[in-house]
Protein backbone atom coordinates (compact mmCIF):
# COMPACT_ATOMS: atom_id res chain seq x y z
CA UNK A 1 0.00 0.00 0.00
CA UNK A 2 1.77 3.10 -1.25
CA UNK A 3 0.55 6.55 -2.18
CA UNK A 4 0.76 5.60 -5.86
CA UNK A 5 -1.48 2.54 -5.52
CA UNK A 6 -4.03 4.45 -3.44
CA UNK A 7 -4.16 7.25 -5.99
CA UNK A 8 -4.52 4.80 -8.87
CA UNK A 9 -7.48 3.15 -7.13
CA UNK A 10 -8.95 6.63 -6.68
CA UNK A 11 -8.35 7.35 -10.37
CA UNK A 12 -10.18 4.14 -11.31
CA UNK A 13 -13.17 5.14 -9.17
CA UNK A 14 -13.20 8.61 -10.75
CA UNK A 15 -12.99 7.11 -14.24
CA UNK A 16 -15.89 4.73 -13.61
CA UNK A 17 -17.90 7.54 -12.05
CA UNK A 18 -17.28 9.78 -15.05
CA UNK A 19 -18.40 7.01 -17.36
CA UNK A 20 -21.60 6.57 -15.36
CA UNK A 21 -22.34 10.28 -15.11
CA UNK A 22 -21.97 10.72 -18.85
CA UNK A 23 -23.67 7.55 -20.03
CA UNK A 24 -26.71 7.04 -17.80
CA UNK A 25 -30.08 8.31 -18.93
CA UNK A 26 -31.82 8.11 -15.61
CA UNK A 27 -31.26 11.07 -13.29
CA UNK A 28 -30.68 8.93 -10.24
CA UNK A 29 -28.14 6.69 -11.96
CA UNK A 30 -26.40 9.83 -13.19
CA UNK A 31 -26.16 11.01 -9.59
CA UNK A 32 -24.66 7.68 -8.62
CA UNK A 33 -21.88 8.38 -11.12
CA UNK A 34 -21.24 11.73 -9.44
CA UNK A 35 -21.18 10.02 -6.04
CA UNK A 36 -18.65 7.51 -7.29
CA UNK A 37 -16.39 10.33 -8.47
CA UNK A 38 -16.62 11.98 -5.06
CA UNK A 39 -15.83 8.58 -3.51
CA UNK A 40 -12.59 8.55 -5.49
CA UNK A 41 -11.91 12.14 -4.43
CA UNK A 42 -12.26 11.22 -0.73
CA UNK A 43 -9.89 8.29 -1.21
CA UNK A 44 -7.31 10.51 -2.94
CA UNK A 45 -7.55 13.16 -0.21
CA UNK A 46 -7.12 10.61 2.56
CA UNK A 47 -4.25 8.97 0.68
CA UNK A 48 -2.41 12.26 0.33
CA UNK A 49 -3.09 13.13 3.94
CA UNK A 50 -1.81 9.79 5.16
CA UNK A 51 1.31 9.51 3.03
CA UNK A 52 2.61 13.00 2.44
CA UNK A 53 1.10 15.48 4.86
CA UNK A 54 2.75 14.20 8.02
CA UNK A 55 -0.57 14.00 9.88
CA UNK A 56 -1.57 17.65 9.50
CA UNK A 57 -5.25 17.77 10.49
CA UNK A 58 -6.24 20.08 7.61
CA UNK A 59 -6.14 17.07 5.28
CA UNK A 60 -8.85 15.33 7.26
CA UNK A 61 -10.82 18.58 7.29
CA UNK A 62 -10.76 18.60 3.50
CA UNK A 63 -12.18 15.06 3.48
CA UNK A 64 -15.01 16.23 5.75
CA UNK A 65 -15.72 19.09 3.34
CA UNK A 66 -15.91 16.60 0.47
CA UNK A 67 -18.43 14.61 2.50
CA UNK A 68 -20.50 17.75 3.03
CA UNK A 69 -20.41 18.39 -0.73
CA UNK A 70 -21.66 14.84 -1.22
CA UNK A 71 -24.59 15.41 1.12
CA UNK A 72 -25.49 18.69 -0.60
CA UNK A 73 -25.34 17.04 -4.01
CA UNK A 74 -27.62 14.21 -2.92
CA UNK A 75 -30.20 16.45 -1.25
CA UNK A 76 -30.45 19.07 -3.98
CA UNK A 77 -30.27 16.41 -6.68
CA UNK A 78 -33.17 14.43 -5.25
CA UNK A 79 -35.18 17.61 -4.71
CA UNK A 80 -34.66 18.49 -8.38
CA UNK A 81 -35.66 14.97 -9.42
CA UNK A 82 -38.87 15.30 -7.40
CA UNK A 83 -39.61 18.75 -8.85
CA UNK A 84 -39.00 17.64 -12.44
CA UNK A 85 -40.97 14.45 -11.98
CA UNK A 86 -43.94 16.32 -10.57
CA UNK A 87 -43.88 18.82 -13.42
CA UNK A 88 -43.16 16.58 -16.38
CA UNK A 89 -43.49 12.96 -15.21
CA UNK A 90 -39.92 12.66 -16.48
CA UNK A 91 -37.10 10.64 -15.01
CA UNK A 92 -34.79 10.55 -18.01
CA UNK A 93 -32.41 13.21 -19.21
CA UNK A 94 -33.75 13.02 -22.76
CA UNK A 95 -37.20 14.19 -21.75
CA UNK A 96 -35.87 17.56 -20.69
CA UNK A 97 -35.23 19.73 -23.70
CA UNK A 98 -35.74 23.11 -22.10
CA UNK A 99 -35.42 24.61 -18.65
CA UNK A 100 -38.79 26.38 -18.79
CA UNK A 101 -41.95 24.82 -17.52
CA UNK B 1 -1.29 -8.11 6.05
CA UNK B 2 -2.15 -4.47 5.42
CA UNK B 3 -1.16 -4.87 1.78
CA UNK B 4 -3.38 -7.92 1.30
CA UNK B 5 -6.27 -6.12 3.00
CA UNK B 6 -5.72 -3.05 0.85
CA UNK B 7 -5.64 -5.15 -2.30
CA UNK B 8 -8.87 -6.93 -1.38
CA UNK B 9 -10.68 -3.72 -0.37
CA UNK B 10 -9.57 -1.74 -3.42
CA UNK B 11 -10.57 -4.58 -5.73
CA UNK B 12 -13.95 -4.66 -4.00
CA UNK B 13 -14.34 -0.88 -4.27
CA UNK B 14 -13.57 -0.80 -7.99
CA UNK B 15 -15.49 -3.94 -8.85
CA UNK B 16 -18.66 -2.90 -7.02
CA UNK B 17 -18.29 0.61 -8.45
CA UNK B 18 -18.28 -0.94 -11.90
CA UNK B 19 -21.24 -3.20 -11.08
CA UNK B 20 -23.31 -0.09 -10.22
CA UNK B 21 -23.73 0.55 -13.93
CA UNK B 22 -24.04 -3.10 -14.92
CA UNK B 23 -26.76 -4.57 -12.72
CA UNK B 24 -30.34 -4.74 -13.95
CA UNK B 25 -31.99 -3.36 -10.85
CA UNK B 26 -31.52 0.18 -9.61
CA UNK B 27 -31.93 -0.90 -5.99
CA UNK B 28 -29.12 -3.38 -6.49
CA UNK B 29 -27.10 -0.60 -8.09
CA UNK B 30 -27.48 1.56 -4.99
CA UNK B 31 -26.40 -1.33 -2.78
CA UNK B 32 -23.36 -1.90 -5.00
CA UNK B 33 -22.49 1.77 -4.57
CA UNK B 34 -22.84 1.34 -0.81
CA UNK B 35 -20.41 -1.61 -0.92
CA UNK B 36 -17.96 0.55 -2.84
CA UNK B 37 -18.23 3.33 -0.26
CA UNK B 38 -17.81 0.92 2.64
CA UNK B 39 -14.67 -0.50 1.04
CA UNK B 40 -13.27 3.02 0.63
CA UNK B 41 -14.15 3.79 4.25
CA UNK B 42 -12.26 0.70 5.40
CA UNK B 43 -9.28 1.72 3.25
CA UNK B 44 -9.38 5.09 5.03
CA UNK B 45 -9.23 3.21 8.35
CA UNK B 46 -6.19 1.32 7.02
CA UNK B 47 -4.69 4.69 6.07
CA UNK B 48 -4.76 5.80 9.72
CA UNK B 49 -7.89 7.96 9.36
CA UNK B 50 -10.39 6.03 11.49
CA UNK B 51 -12.76 8.94 12.05
CA UNK B 52 -13.17 9.75 8.36
CA UNK B 53 -13.46 6.07 7.45
CA UNK B 54 -16.14 5.22 9.98
CA UNK B 55 -18.02 8.46 9.29
CA UNK B 56 -18.02 7.62 5.57
CA UNK B 57 -19.41 4.17 6.27
CA UNK B 58 -22.23 5.45 8.49
CA UNK B 59 -23.12 8.33 6.19
CA UNK B 60 -23.13 6.21 3.06
CA UNK B 61 -25.13 3.39 4.63
CA UNK B 62 -27.91 5.88 5.41
CA UNK B 63 -27.57 7.72 2.12
CA UNK B 64 -27.80 4.58 0.04
CA UNK B 65 -30.87 3.44 1.97
CA UNK B 66 -32.52 6.74 1.04
CA UNK B 67 -31.35 6.23 -2.52
CA UNK B 68 -32.82 2.71 -2.63
CA UNK B 69 -36.14 4.14 -1.42
CA UNK B 70 -36.05 6.72 -4.21
CA UNK B 71 -35.30 3.99 -6.70
CA UNK B 72 -38.40 2.12 -5.64
CA UNK B 73 -40.50 5.30 -5.73
CA UNK B 74 -39.50 6.61 -9.14
CA UNK B 75 -37.91 3.98 -11.26
CA UNK B 76 -39.29 1.33 -13.47
CA UNK B 77 -38.03 -2.20 -13.03
CA UNK B 78 -36.81 -1.86 -9.44
CA UNK B 79 -36.64 -5.59 -8.90
CA UNK B 80 -34.39 -6.23 -11.86
CA UNK B 81 -36.73 -8.71 -13.47
CA UNK B 82 -35.98 -7.42 -16.95
CA UNK B 83 -32.64 -6.56 -18.45
CA UNK B 84 -32.03 -2.85 -18.17
CA UNK B 85 -29.83 -0.81 -20.44
CA UNK B 86 -30.51 2.89 -20.27
CA UNK B 87 -27.49 4.61 -21.70
CA UNK B 88 -26.77 7.30 -24.21
CA UNK B 89 -23.52 8.41 -25.88
CA UNK B 90 -22.06 5.12 -24.73
CA UNK B 91 -18.80 5.07 -26.69
CA UNK B 92 -18.03 8.66 -25.80
CA UNK B 93 -18.62 7.93 -22.11
CA UNK B 94 -16.38 4.87 -22.16
CA UNK B 95 -13.68 6.91 -23.88
CA UNK B 96 -14.06 9.74 -21.36
CA UNK B 97 -13.80 7.32 -18.43
CA UNK B 98 -10.73 5.60 -19.87
CA UNK B 99 -9.08 8.94 -20.66
CA UNK B 100 -9.80 10.21 -17.13
CA UNK B 101 -8.37 7.05 -15.56
CA UNK B 102 -5.28 6.87 -17.72
CA UNK B 103 -4.62 10.60 -17.51
CA UNK B 104 -4.88 10.65 -13.72
CA UNK B 105 -2.79 7.48 -13.43
CA UNK B 106 -0.13 8.93 -15.71
CA UNK B 107 -0.08 12.10 -13.64
CA UNK B 108 0.32 10.02 -10.47
CA UNK B 109 3.06 7.83 -11.94
CA UNK B 110 5.01 10.63 -13.56
CA UNK B 111 5.00 13.14 -10.72
CA UNK B 112 7.38 13.21 -7.82
CA UNK B 113 5.09 12.79 -4.84
CA UNK B 114 6.24 14.02 -1.47
CA UNK B 115 6.62 11.45 1.29
CA UNK B 116 5.87 12.38 4.86
CA UNK B 117 3.88 9.71 6.61
CA UNK B 118 1.63 10.15 9.59
CA UNK B 119 3.91 9.72 12.61
CA UNK B 120 3.57 6.44 14.48
CA UNK B 121 1.13 6.74 17.37
CA UNK B 122 -0.13 10.18 16.35
CA UNK B 123 -3.45 11.09 17.93
CA UNK B 124 -5.15 11.89 14.62
CA UNK B 125 -8.77 12.00 15.79
CA UNK B 126 -7.88 14.31 18.68
CA UNK B 127 -5.92 16.53 16.26
CA UNK B 128 -8.91 16.65 13.93
CA UNK B 129 -11.21 17.67 16.77
CA UNK B 130 -8.87 20.45 17.85
CA UNK B 131 -8.60 21.61 14.24
CA UNK B 132 -12.38 21.56 13.68
CA UNK B 133 -13.17 23.54 16.81
CA UNK B 134 -10.03 25.66 16.68
CA UNK B 135 -8.30 27.27 13.70
CA UNK B 136 -10.69 25.85 11.09
CA UNK B 137 -13.90 26.50 12.97
CA UNK B 138 -15.09 29.06 10.41
CA UNK B 139 -14.76 26.50 7.58
CA UNK B 140 -16.56 23.87 9.63
CA UNK B 141 -19.38 26.26 10.53
CA UNK B 142 -19.66 27.37 6.91
CA UNK B 143 -20.22 23.76 5.95
CA UNK B 144 -22.98 23.62 8.56
CA UNK B 145 -24.71 26.73 7.21
CA UNK B 146 -24.37 25.33 3.68
CA UNK B 147 -26.15 22.19 4.81
CA UNK B 148 -28.93 24.32 6.34
CA UNK B 149 -29.31 26.20 3.04
CA UNK B 150 -29.42 22.84 1.28
CA UNK B 151 -32.24 21.64 3.54
CA UNK B 152 -34.25 24.80 2.86
CA UNK B 153 -33.58 24.55 -0.87
CA UNK B 154 -34.56 20.88 -0.98
CA UNK B 155 -37.83 21.59 0.83
CA UNK B 156 -38.63 24.54 -1.47
CA UNK B 157 -37.87 22.51 -4.59
CA UNK B 158 -39.80 19.45 -3.60
CA UNK B 159 -42.73 20.99 -1.72
CA UNK B 160 -46.17 20.36 -3.14
CA UNK B 161 -47.68 23.65 -2.10
CA UNK B 162 -46.34 27.11 -1.54
CA UNK B 163 -47.66 29.65 0.92
CA UNK B 164 -50.63 30.64 -1.27
CA UNK B 165 -51.58 27.51 -3.18
CA UNK B 166 -49.74 25.14 -5.46
CA UNK B 167 -46.03 25.78 -5.55
CA UNK B 168 -45.83 25.93 -9.34
CA UNK B 169 -48.75 28.33 -9.77
CA UNK B 170 -47.02 31.42 -8.48
CA UNK B 171 -47.47 32.90 -5.05
CA UNK B 172 -50.14 35.59 -5.27
CA UNK B 173 -51.72 36.12 -1.89
CA UNK B 174 -55.52 35.92 -1.64
CA UNK B 175 -57.63 39.10 -1.85
CA UNK B 176 -58.34 41.18 1.20
CA UNK B 177 -62.06 40.99 0.45
CA UNK B 178 -63.72 37.93 -1.09
CA UNK B 179 -62.99 38.01 -4.83
CA UNK B 180 -60.99 41.22 -4.47
CA UNK B 181 -57.57 42.23 -5.72
CA UNK B 182 -54.65 40.23 -4.38
CA UNK B 183 -53.02 41.87 -1.43
CA UNK B 184 -49.47 43.07 -1.62
CA UNK B 185 -47.31 44.21 -4.49
CA UNK B 186 -48.19 42.84 -7.92
CA UNK B 187 -45.50 41.38 -10.16
CA UNK B 188 -44.43 43.64 -13.04
CA UNK B 189 -46.88 42.90 -15.88
CA UNK B 190 -44.56 43.57 -18.85
CA UNK B 191 -41.80 41.41 -17.49
CA UNK B 192 -44.23 38.98 -15.92
CA UNK B 193 -45.47 37.39 -19.11
CA UNK B 194 -42.22 35.73 -19.98
CA UNK B 195 -41.99 34.07 -16.60
CA UNK B 196 -45.66 33.22 -16.56
CA UNK B 197 -46.22 30.47 -14.05
CA UNK B 198 -49.52 29.20 -15.38
CA UNK B 199 -50.19 25.59 -14.45
CA UNK B 200 -50.35 22.97 -17.17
Amino acid sequence: MTLVTVLIVAAALIGIGLYGALSQQSFVMLMMGLELMLNGAILAVIGFWSFSLGGAPEGQLLAIIVMAVMAVEMAVGFALVVAVYRKRQADMTESLTSMRH
Amino acid sequence: MTDALFLALSTLAIWSGWRVFRVDSMVRASFQLMVSFIAVGLIAVLLAAPYIGIATIFMMAVEMMVMALFMVMFMMNPAGLNPMVMVHQHRFSIAAGVVAFSGLSAAVLLSDLPVQRVPEGADVVRDLGHELLGPSMLIFETAGVTLLATMIGAVVLSAHSGRYGASDAGSLPPGLTPGGEPAGRKPDESAGHHHHHGGH
